[in-house]
């Protein structure tokens, strides 16, 4: 018993140990973005409806000129869990969009207004023409709060487990979005890229996105870079797992009936069992009688 | 399922059936009347688990077929469109996802209580070899299905995996190419996958049930690690056994939900929600978690070659694991040396996992050599010697005997060794 | 309710009284399994002896059957609730249900003319009736025809199947309908059959200038989508 005991304090320690060094290699030299606290994050963390609309206000205004969204369809900012625009507003926004449709009856595709039921269309046609107008394709951001992350170590990355810690994307996200300083030193920025305090490797393509008073906020959120990367931080969590909010709210209702099954039949094994079990509790030296259910 | 039952069934009806098929008097062998020993701890429920958790996947596989499409252009949305449009596609995608890695985590388990229990020996070394048979299948149905959702993970994780095959000399080149349809993991790649992924685990139920089969026809090993010898030894499968197992199965539900509906992308990797691109491979690739430890081993050897041949080896060495363990006494529960070098391999075994989430550089390297070496040390040469040098505890008359004396002979270890009578709340 | 005999196998009489039957004639007889180790008493002998000395579990059957029958109660609930994800998973998604509707010109289909488009996977004729057409469709009472309905999703369900309610509304030259027979989904054949309307060739069904059925298998008139003209020329279908 003591020796297992030994043996798995030592086997933490060694692992401890070669861990310290271990997030430094991995990221080089990156510092881990910070841990906000986001509306969205725990067993009941909901989406913010107000921060979601900011949000989508801020990736239209700024971040739509080069990164898509094509996996969202406008239908989907008026569902519940989202940002629960109205109906008459999705309509509205939906048309501002030309989706191309078609082909048509003389064989040729066409520009038609979109509708609700349209996905955002592509900002470039192909992967290649947004290479050439960029440097390099911007990435689409429908999914990119679940795309980034950064490595978590040890022991961060088990008692991930139990908080249900699940933020590293939007973490790293709004750290990304906030973190456009002025390069150490001595630090050499190549011609057409910036410094990034937090993106792996310092040197992004992406210039600042965001400026203060950049985007006019019609609420009373302040007009800053730090509220418009929460921003649309949130609303690029929601984008990219749109029934997050519908998901907690079922596995709080399976948990509560798994829990209360399991005790259930924890009582049923234990009547059930209870007369193998009586010699056992009598040669422990137990009164079976009282024991019994 | 072991052979002949006198059992009758009652109701006209049943008569009728069972005099031209008998197949109520087999389930009833099977499932009623099947003797347990009456010492089995929380850990025999495994079994049990395991198969909720084929059924599950087969399951929520199937429905997920109903809406993927294997194509390169296709494959990623069409994942998404799953997670997005279809009703409840989520929460069964995330459950196929997530139930990938529940079920390697209840095959460990069963794997490691067979090792600790020596659940192995005669006369179940066939039950043993078939359920190494289950564990490969296993795998590469898991390897197979990572790749069908066709993000950067999945295209670099195939691409890695099936390169494995070319370190093979002469044929090696032939055989990559014949696996992968072409010059490189492609669209012939994703079908023939597709195709695999969702035929493997008919295979793997079809061993199973041989399993099984063969469990039933030796009977289960029990903590004691003795055969029953009396009726005092056993109890009928069901009611016992069954409500046992189902209590740990709801219990393992709970496990399984906290990461379905909380942290559904824990167990997976960012990186797989970024669609293939065969020009860029990510910084740090790294397989799923259950194939963590043979990825150290496959590092740790630095030729392509012995790397390869020392991961199937880790495999293989499973299969004759009833022939390398000498010791005539089953349960580490007797086997006082045994016990130790076992609880051993079992952190070697979890540093391996850890080091193949590492880079392959630096310590991590010599490590996984330390830990590569030890892992087969364990089985050629510790297993082997122990039957030998160890001189095991006396073992108890009976399992009855053991039950009723258990405190006397465990002394602290009750709550671990103690077979049924452990607090079933400590184990689930 | 429990004997004392039955009461030595009877800790799991969840199914009563024919569970605790099957178990005594297991007992009784032994599976051979058991049978080479235990030829003669059942199982639990020994332990039920014990169980005889200590009689209160006999005192409150009432308490253990509600455990039992609460247990598996929540248990089909659990079962039942797990499986509506996997049937209405085969509903049309969401992406399905917000189709778009489909907008068409119909001016250049001209009198006597006909078009078929597809709306919702499925084909929509779109017809330009020639004035004789109506007038045939007219002389028909809607009492005499097979299908007295107009089954028309613009209309009350109960409207009668006269012409002016199958043709579009103050359009009576044109008509639109799903193009898939009543009777088993063929796409009948425009400007043919005994009405000439049209006809399907699969099982024979004759429909009128009006689309209604008038001979053959098909029980209903041909169905009208939900359409409107959005402008003189325009339809939208949906």
């Amino acid at each position: 018993m003591s020796l297992r005991i030994t043996l798995a304090l030592s086997a933490a320690l060694l692992a401890s140990a070669s861990l310290t060094s271990a997030p430094a290699v991995a990221a080089e030299g990156t510092p881990h973005p910070p841990q906000e606290e986001w509306s969205f994050s725990g067993p009941f963390g909901g989406f913010d409806r107000a921060q979601l609309q900011r949000g989508f206000k801020v990736y239209r205004e700024v971040c739509a000129s080069c990164h898509g969204l094509n996996r969202v369809a406008f239908r989907n900012l008026g569902e519940p869990g989202g940002p629960e625009f109205s109906e008459a507003q999705i309509t509205a926004l939906a048309a501002e969009y030309q989706i191309t449709d078609g082909p048509g009856e003389d064989g040729e595709m066409f520009d038609r207004p979109g509708r609700p039921s349209d996905r955002f269309p592509p900002i470039y046609p192909n992967e290649q023409a947004a290479a050439a107008a960029n440097g390099k394709a911007p990435p689409d951001l429908s999914l990119i709060a679940k795309a980034r992350t950064y490595e978590r170590g040890f022991p961060l990355f088990i008692l991930d487990i139990f908080t249900q810690y699940q933020t590293q994307g939007p973490d790293y996200i709004h750290a990304l979005l906030t973190g456009y300083t002025e390069p150490p030193q001595g630090f050499e920025v190549p011609a057409g890229t910036h410094y990034n305090a937090y993106f792996p490797g310092h040197v992004i393509a992406m210039a600042k996105p965001l400026s203060d008073g950049q985007v006019t906020y019609d609420d009373n959120a302040p007009a800053t870079v730090d509220q418009y990367a929460r921003d649309v931080t949130a609303f690029l969590m929601w984008a990219a797992e749109p029934h997050m909010e519908q998901r907690k709210r079922i596995g709080f209702q399976v948990m509560i009936f798994l829990i209360g099954f399991a005790l259930l039949l924890y009582f049923t094994k234990k009547k059930i069992w209870h007369e193998v079990e009586k010699p056992r509790e009598i040669a422990e030296g137990k009164d079976p009688a009282q024991t019994s259910l | 399922m072991s052979g002949h039952s006198t059992y009758q069934p009652s109701h006209p009806a049943a008569r009728w059936l069972e005099d031209r098929l008998p197949i109520l008097s087999l389930a009833h062998a099977s499932a009623v009347a099947y003797p347990t020993p009456r010492n089995l701890n929380y850990f025999w429920t495994f079994g049990a688990i395991l198969t909720f958790m084929l059924v599950v996947q087969i399951v929520t596989g199937v429905v997920l077929a109903m809406h993927y499409t294997a194509h390169v252009s296709m494959a990623f949305d069409s994942v998404e469109r799953i997670m997005r449009d279809v009703n409840y596609g989520w929460l069964i995608r995330y459950m196929h996802a997530n139930g990938a890695s529940m079920f390697f985590i209840a095959v460990y388990i069963h794997m490691f209580r067979s090792m600790y229990y020596g659940s192995y020996k005669a006369p179940r070394e066939v039950l043993w070899i078939l359920g190494v048979i289950i564990f490969l299948l296993m795998m590469a149905t898991a390897f197979m299905g990572y790749v069908l959702p066709w993000g950067q993970m999945s295209f670099w994780g195939a691409t890695v995996i099936t390169n494995l095959f070319s370190a093979l000399p002469i044929v090696g080149e032939y055989i990559v190419q014949l696996l992968w349809g072409g010059f490189s993991v492609d669209n012939p790649t994703l079908n023939r996958f597709f195709s695999l992924h969702y035929l493997l685990p008919f295979m793997i139920a079809g061993v199973v049930v041989l399993h099984i089969w063969a469990l039933h026809h030796v009977g289960q090993n029990n903590p004691a690690g003795i055969e029953p010898k009396s009726k005092d030894d056993t109890v009928p499968f069901t009611p016992y056994a069954t409500v046992k197992d189902v209590f740990a199965t709801v219990c393992f539900m709970i496990f399984f939900a906290w990461f379905l509906f909380y942290t559904p992308n824990y167990l997976g990797h960012a990186d797989n929600y970024v669609p293939a691109n065969p020009l860029v491979t990510p910084a740090h690739i790294v397989p799923e978690w259950y194939f963590l430890p043979f990825y150290a081993i496959l590092r740790a050897i630095p030729s392509k070659l012995g790397g390869v041949i020392a991961m199937f080896g880790a495999i293989a060495v499973l299969f004759v694991l009833p022939w390398l363990d000498t010791s005539k006494v089953r349960s580490a529960a007797y086997r006082p040396l045994f016990r130790q070098f076992f609880w051993i391999f079992g952190a070697v075994c979890i540093l391996l996992g850890w080091l193949g989430a590492k880079p392959a550089e630096g310590i991590y390297v010599v490590l996984s050599r330390i830990a590569t070496f030890y892992y087969f040390f364990h089985f050629l040469v510790i297993l082997p010697l122990l039957g030998f040098l160890e001189k095991p505890r006396p073992l108890p008359a009976s399992i009855a005997d053991s039950v009723l004396s258990k405190k006397k002979l465990f002394g602290g270890g009750t709550a671990r060794l103690g077979g049924a009578t452990a607090a079933p709340d400590t184990k689930a | 309710m429990v004997s004392s005999g039955a009461w030595r196998y009877g800790h799991f009489d969840l199914g009563g009284a024919t569970n605790r039957a099957c178990f005594r004639a297991f007992a009784r007889r032994c599976h051979p399994l058991l049978a080479a180790r235990c030829p003669d008493e059942p199982t639990l002998a020994k332990v039920t002896d014990v169980a005889t000395t200590h009689p209160e579990t006999s005192a409150e059957p009432t308490r253990r059957d509600f455990l039992y029958i609460a247990t598996g109660a929540v248990g089909a609930i659990g079962v039942a609730a797990t499986v509506w994800p996997f049937i209405d998973q085969m509903n049309p998604d969401a992406s399905t249900l917000a189709l778009a509707s489909l907008d068409f010109d119909v001016s250049q289909v001209a009198e006597g003319q006909a078009i078929t488009v597809k709306w919702r996977g499925k084909p929509v004729f779109i017809r330009h009736r020639t004035a004789k057409e109506i007038e045939e469709a007219n002389a028909v009472q809607p009492n005499e025809l097979p299908d007295p309905l107009a089954r028309n999703e613009n209309l009350e369900a109960d409207a009668p199947a006269t012409d002016a309610n199958r043709a579009a509304a103050g359009k009576e030259n044109w008509i639109i309908m799903l193009g898939n027979c009543t009777h088993l989904g063929c796409v009948p054949v425009g400007l043919s059959g005994d009405f000439g309307g049209w006809f399907c060739p699969c099982h024979g069904s004759h429909y009128d200038t009006a689309g209604r059925i008038r001979r053959g298998p098909a029980p209903e008139n041909l169905h009208i989508p939900p359409y409107a003209f959005t402008n003189d020329t325009t339809i939208r279908i949906g």
